[in-house]
């Protein structure tokens, strides 16, 4: 229990304190290494986060000391394995304040959690003349798996708009919420816009409606403390690697009753009680959801990560990126032909931007010269884009460990791309 | 990596001023190309006469990689036979993709400014969307090119 238990000691040292960014970038090996010649400026926080050393000694211990198959052997490794991987979604659960851990399905991610509740939850409730509402600043992974339903089921999609600044029209959103309205998808953190959903409010909305919602938390969970119950949702889906955990693991939280109530979605091993040819008896919650063998190692990587980020504090963290948030859209507003896209009054860790007579992609190589990593691109958020009016923009997100230092280099980044254009 | 041998002098003015950046009113044939990764789109349009592109031209949004690379390649093709352009079009092609095309830049006159895109992968396609849908408009085919 080496790693885990230094990194939090250290940062429970400045419990209290603001948090220290030298220690926490201390904490994360690969943020120290030139790239193009330049210290690198990881700002492509919002498309995957790095991982601090407690993970990435977490995986490989499981796999150098204690790797086996978990929950059926009775060998000492695969009982070490199970208690690993249980302690996940234990921490999991606390990390999310759900009440209790057969309220939590791990998965590869907030797209399996969606498809998850879109398939199994909501394909089996809707016909034709019923609506699934969700809004114009979704990640396609919020989009697409309520068309499948759409497509299977012949109800429809309604999308409740957004403003010039990047924020939901709440009355537009109330007022598509109809008679026929049977489920509400909406994203906790607009991945492109950086804009942060009411979501209490809108899950309020919907209830008095008896509408069940499920949010999209994977942009919210790293930079802020989310407790499902306070926010009163039915489903929340996140993703592990962008909250400075492993890829191909992720979370669902949904409640208790609706789950037990649920079909499987897939079949297989793991997710049975007893099985003969005639009939199958489905295990409990939450294992009815996880056919097959799990990605164990992420999920016991995603457990350190919980254990980091509580280490180092939530509160700490939104306090930490919100001045952050603040000082750079000030410096990035004051380069020459900047226009940010999204101003919405609560964002949270993203910033999007054009330049006057730049394309994004041009952006993009140019700062990367510079070592610093942004996005270009429409960031799986192709109606926002067009909602906007343009292709593509450039996209700097930022995690725990950036510093004003880093918005400075991107700045005069952005500024050396007018030069190569001019 | 040196970003003046991306960004040449000739590329900057090309994407400034982008050349044959219009329709042309009865075109022989005319097709989209779209690179969906970036949004980069471009419609194309060839004038022919017989076997030899009496006028190219194109319309769209992009990069300045490739909107310079689909100017410098209507400026070029103007007044080539068919076969000429296809040849340039695999030229082109081979170049930018493979280290060791053995394609002599001197060769291709102002395309070759493009070669120092092939140090950066991932703009690759941002060059070839214009000459695949070249390809594509010389085969005579009429649906949407796409780099996917």
């Amino acid at each position: 229990m080496s790693t885990v238990s230094r990194s939090t000691a250290k940062h429970e040292q400045m419990a209290g304190a603001a948090l220290d960014v030298a220690a926490v970038r201390s904490d994360f090996p690969i943020l120290h290494q030139h790239v193009q010649g330049k210290p690198l400026v990881y700002l492509d926080n919002a498309a995957t986060s790095q991982k601090p050393a407690a993970v990435i000694e977490a995986v490989a211990r499981y796999y150098r000391e204690y790797n086996s198959n978990i929950h059926r052997g009775v060998h000492t490794l695969s009982e070490r394995a199970t208690e690993a991987y249980e302690g996940a979604r234990e921490k999991l659960r606390a990390f999310l304040n759900a009440a209790s851990t057969r309220e939590i399905v791990m998965l590869r991610g907030a797209t399996e959690a969606v498809n998850l509740v879109a398939q199994s939850f909501v394909r089996p409730r809707v016909g034709p003349g019923d609506e699934i509402l969700i809004t114009e600043m979704e990640h396609h992974s919020n989009i697409v798996p309520w068309q499948l339903v759409r497509d299977q089921t012949g109800c429809s999609l309604k999308v409740a708009p957004i403003d010039d600044r990047g924020e939901l029209v709440v009355e537009e959103f109330e007022r598509l919420l109809g008679p026929r309205t049977r489920f509400v998808g909406i994203g906790h953190v607009s991945n492109a816009l950086g804009t942060v959903n009411d979501v209490r409010h809108l899950v309020t909305l919907a209830h008095e409606r008896d509408v069940p919602v499920l949010v999209d938390g994977a942009q919210a969970v790293p930079h802020m403390a989310v407790d499902v119950r306070a926010l009163g949702c039915d489903f929340y889906a996140l993703s592990g690697h962008k909250m400075y955990g492993p890829t191909g693991i992720g979370a669902l939280y949904g409640r208790e009753a609706l789950l037990e109530d649920m079909p499987p979605y897939q079949g297989g091993g793991d997710m049975i009680r007893m099985v003969t040819f005639e009939r199958t008896v489905y295990n409990e919650l939450p294992y009815k959801f996880e056919a097959g063998t799990p990605n164990i190692a992420g999920g016991i990587g995603l457990g350190a990560a919980v254990d980091y980020l509580a280490s180092v504090g939530m509160g700490r963290i939104a306090a930490h990126e919100q001045a952050l948030m603040a000082y750079a859209s000030e410096r990035l507003a004051a380069v020459e032909g900047l226009r940010i896209i999204g101003t919405a009054t609560h964002k949270a860790g993203v910033i999007s931007f054009v330049m006057e007579d730049i394309h994004p992609h041009d952006l993009g190589t140019i700062v990367d010269a510079e070592g610093v990593a942004i996005r270009t691109g429409h960031h799986c958020a192709m109606p926002v884009m067009e909602r906007f009016g343009v292709p593509a923009t450039a996209r700097a997100s930022f995690g725990l460990y950036n510093t004003q230092e880093e918005v400075d280099t991107l700045a005069r980044a952005l500024e050396r791309a007018r030069e190569v254009f001019a | 990596m040196d970003l003046k041998s991306l960004y040449q002098d000739i590329i900057v003015d090309h994407n400034r001023s982008p050349r044959n950046f219009r329709r042309i009113e009865g075109a022989t044939r005319r097709i989209d190309g779209y690179n969906p990764l970036c949004g980069d789109r471009i419609t194309l349009y060839v004038k022919l006469s017989g076997d030899v592109i009496e006028d190219v031209s194109f319309e769209g949004s992009g990069c300045a990689i490739s909107t310079a690379s689909a100017s410098l390649m209507t400026e070029t093709l103007k007044g080539r036979r068919v076969e000429e352009a296809e040849q340039l079009f695999q030229s082109m092609h081979d170049l930018l993709t493979r280290e060791d095309s053995g394609v002599d830049p001197d060769s291709l006159g102002k395309l070759a400014a493009l070669e120092g895109v092939r140090d950066y992968p991932s703009r690759v396609k941002c060059a070839t969307l214009c000459w695949h849908t070249l390809h594509s408009a010389l085969q005579g085919d009429d649906q949407p090119v796409t780099t996917e």
